[in-house]
């Protein structure tokens, strides 16, 4: 079956496009903004034909609001963006994380502070796996590192959202958004997922819906927010995806994500060429993080080298989850010159 | 299928409007088309309105891991300033393919690179189609590297290029002609290009 | 016997949490009875924003969706556009419409969503304690005007109704007033009319209503009543300001 499926070059960003579609996705709301402005080009002309919709909204503050609107009818919807209109909808992701309404946002993170630049970046990983609006709360984040890669777990970010009710993010970066690689358009399997009797269709036969976030009632905030924390708890437990190459044999593992991870693997094979017995890590959930499956590798190998573009944040939690023994260092490029792989080789040479 | 172990990469760098994200797209089109996996990185956004446009495209028998590659195999330049910033950074015994119609070659040393130099836009207009300088450009560079089949990158055209310009395929297929034959007559063909470091990326 | 008036069907039979003499209540009222009326109950999803109106779930016997503060149009749209066959609507209040949402207003009318957005204009913040409004008349002292609203300062107070008329996407906008029976007969019309426009799929339905907060304006519910007419109206002038015909639409 699959063998039939035709390979197609195309751009991570309508990779992920394409996986919103295949995902059972009709609506899509964004503002435009460098470098994700394929995801909704490609939406605004292939989603009317389904019978979809698709709005350019007047910033980001409405589309995620729009979004908002959207899921609490039960439907798939999406937006996506970059780095500065992420920040934008922060208030709005916050409602959604609070209203537990699934939803999946994209992040085509570009280079910050501020305005920054255009370059592929990752520097959004603390906004995205630490919540990024007010309020306890996490998101599902997901970080691809091929095209192919972004349309899948496009695909799986849908399901994972309306599994727990929760705001799921793609975080990529200009890299990846940007570049062609052949795609295979397999639309997964859907999960079995729970009935949406929450959602808002009309009060027809049944008691009223409510969909909200504010709690005033003593003790019915506590409460909620303990519901969601089990739910963090659970996605720890399930939901867990990272990938592991050469590790058995290592002595020296890079951790990376996204398109820092695949060109720390070209590192790693330069490496092996030279004699060096090492090793990748790559965490395809950034939230849940794979604690477990690093503090396991960190049993066996002691030094460990993390590889960002941005000047240090993934390292915080691969210093949480390694073995007290371990020995963790950083290499981090921000906003600029990406690495080629022969850099991140001379880094491995300082501490291997 | 191709299962022999094959990995080659290559930045074609120029003005925005030379086609040479056109010139990278069908190599690498063609290539995925053979069964190898490749990986097509182009600028983007700010860096397109410099005037200066590039694109890095691998391809392997393998998985690719970096698409970004700081010393490439070869270099198609169809400009002065491509040419600076990229010319020095080709591995030695690698190739590089220099737009002699803008480049004078006096601005330029290098050692230990094959150099191809084609005044493709000279060509492209002696043959009456001015506009397809790139496309000179990625037959001959075809014909010396052998990296894809010719019948490959044809049937790319069409996938490649929009439906709306289907009807300039056949004067692409002649002007990638025109490439191969010139590189047949002028140079000594070299059908694969020596391997540097990290062949088996 | 005729039972002449009743408690609609759209509303739950509780006591509101609204201050003695406040507006709100009938404005709620309002929409509860063209609800009844159009018979849309279950069909019908209200976005509560935030402010006094928050609470809108604890009074409508019908499906409500919570937006943050400003977005409730926004909201709303995103609603309708997933159902087209649902009737949405919205009550938001000045700070949330005038000052933080304005965009997202003005955006959702030009759009022409069809959708209905009943809004509250009471001149101030009410459930923050009485801080200063986009729509706090000149003059007036609130907690953040304490020497009176001065445009040099401040600005002027916005007419939205006027804002939302000039928009080609707005189908029909009116501002009325519930201060006394002949303008609460006006405002019920009104705010029937304003959903008919949406039953009838004729775009973005508007209706302003002029309100008293006599907690916040420091005045007995007669006064603040008074003040309704006396000063508001001359500055937010009632009436049908635009009105959409089938006509006008083919």
């Amino acid at each position: 079956m699959d063998q039939n499926l035709e390979k197609i070059l195309v751009r991570g960003n309508e990779a992920v496009a394409m996986g919103a579609i295949d995902a059972g996705c009709r609506l899509f709301f964004g503002y435009p903004i460098t470098p994700q402005n394929e995801i909704p080009e490609y939406l605004s002309k292939h989603l009317p034909p389904l019978g979809g919709e698709f709005i350019q909204a007047e910033s980001e503050i409405a589309s995620i609001n729009l979004l908002l609107g959207a899921s609490a009818t039960g439907a798939r919807a999406m937006s996506s963006s970059s780095s500065p209109g992420i920040s934008l909808m922060q208030e709005g992701i916050s409602y959604m994380a609070g209203s537990e309404l699934p939803a999946v946002i994209v992040n085509i993170s570009r280079s910050g502070p501020g305005l920054g630049g255009i370059s592929a970046s990752q520097g959004d990983y603390f906004q995205a796996t630490r919540g990024g609006g007010h309020g306890d709360y996490r998101m599902i984040v997901l970080a691809p590192s091929t095209v192919q890669e972004m349309y899948d777990l496009t695909c799986l970010a849908f399901d994972l959202s309306d599994k727990y009710r929760n705001p799921a993010m793609i975080l990529g970066d200009a890299l990846i958004g940007q570049m062609k690689e052949p795609l295979i358009r397999r639309k997964p399997q859907q999960m079995d997922l729970p009935p949406k009797d929450w959602k808002l269709t009309g009060a027809k036969g049944r008691k009223p819906n409510k969909i909200k976030s504010l709690y005033l009632q003593e003790g019915e905030l506590t409460e909620h927010n303990w519901k969601l924390y089990q739910k963090y708890e659970k996605m720890k437990e399930e939901e867990v995806r990272f990938e592991t190459v050469n590790t058995e044999d290592a002595r020296f593992v890079i951790a990376a994500f996204g398109s820092m991870a695949r060109v720390s693997k070209t590192a790693m094979e330069l490496a092996r060429e030279e004699g060096m017995k090492v090793g990748l890590f790559r965490p395809i959930t950034l939230f849940p993080y794979p604690e477990k499956a690093l503090y396991d590798i960190s049993t066996r190998v002691k030094q460990f080298l993390t590889v960002e573009l941005n000047t240090g944040q993934m390292v915080e939690d691969v210093r949480l989850s390694v073995g007290r023994d371990a020995q963790v260092f950083f290499y981090g490029k921000p906003p600029g010159a990406l690495p080629p792989p022969e850099e991140i080789l001379e880094e491995i040479k300082k501490y291997y | 299928m191709n299962n022999d172990r094959f990995y080659h990469n290559v930045i074609v760098a120029g003005f925005g409007g030379q086609g040479v994200l056109a010139i990278g797209n069908l190599l690498a089109y063609a290539a995925m088309k053979e069964g190898r996996q490749v990986t097509f990185l182009p600028t983007y956004g700010v860096e397109m309105r410099g005037g200066t446009a590039n694109c890095t495209v691998v391809i392997s028998s393998r998985e690719i891991g970096s698409p970004i590659v700081q010393r490439p195999h070869a270099v198609i330049s169809m400009n002065l300033p491509s040419l600076l910033k990229y010319g020095p950074r080709v591995l030695p015994k690698g190739l590089l393919l220099v737009n002699s119609s803008l480049i004078d070659l006096k601005e330029f040393s290098c050692n230990d690179v094959e150099l191809l130099a084609i005044p493709v836009n000279d060509i492209a207009i002696q043959n009456k189609n001015p506009k397809l300088a790139n496309m000179i450009a990625l037959g001959a560079f075809i014909e010396k590297t052998k990296w894809v089949e010719m019948s490959s990158l044809f049937e790319s055209l069409e996938k490649v290029f929009d439906e709306r310009h289907h009807a300039l395929i056949p004067s692409n297929i002649k002007a990638i002609q025109i490439g191969v034959e010139y590189a047949q007559k002028s140079f000594t063909p070299t059908p694969t290009l020596p391997r540097p470091g990290g062949g088996n990326r | 016997m005729e039972l002449v008036f009743k408690r609609p069907e759209c509303l739950i039979d509780v006591p509101f949490h609204f201050c003695p003499g406040c507006h709100h209540g009938i404005a709620h009222r309002l929409v509860a009875e063209a609800i009844d009326y159009f018979k849309i109950r279950e069909k019908t999803i209200g976005v509560a924003s935030v402010g006094c109106s928050v609470f809108m779930y604890d009074y409508f016997n019908i499906d409500v969706l919570e937006a943050p503060h400003g977005r409730a149009s926004a909201v709303a749209s995103g609603v309708k556009r997933a159902r087209k066959d649902l009737i949405v609507f919205t009550i938001q209040g000045d700070g949330d419409l005038g000052a933080i949402g304005i965009g997202e207003g003005i955006h959702t009318a030009n759009r022409g969503e069809n959708i209905t957005l009943i809004f509250a204009n009471n001149g101030i913040y009410g459930m923050t304690g009485g801080q200063m409004a986009p729509t706090t008349l000149l003059g007036q002292k609130t907690t953040t005007s304490p020497y009176g609203r001065d445009f040099t300062y401040d600005g002027y107070p916005i007419r939205m109704a006027e804002m939302m008329a000039t928009l080609e996407g707005s189908a029909f906008v009116a501002r009325v007033a519930v201060n006394n029976p002949a303008n609460l007969m006006k405002a019920k019309k009104a705010v029937r009319k304003a959903f008919q426009m949406q039953v009838e799929e004729m775009g973005f339905s508007f209706v302003e209503i002029l309100m008293s907060c006599p907690t916040n304006w420091g005045l007995s519910s007669l006064e603040a009543n008074r003040r309704v007419e006396e000063e508001m109206i001359p500055y937010f002038p009632l009436g049908i300001l635009k009105e959409r015909k089938m006509a006008d639409y083919l």
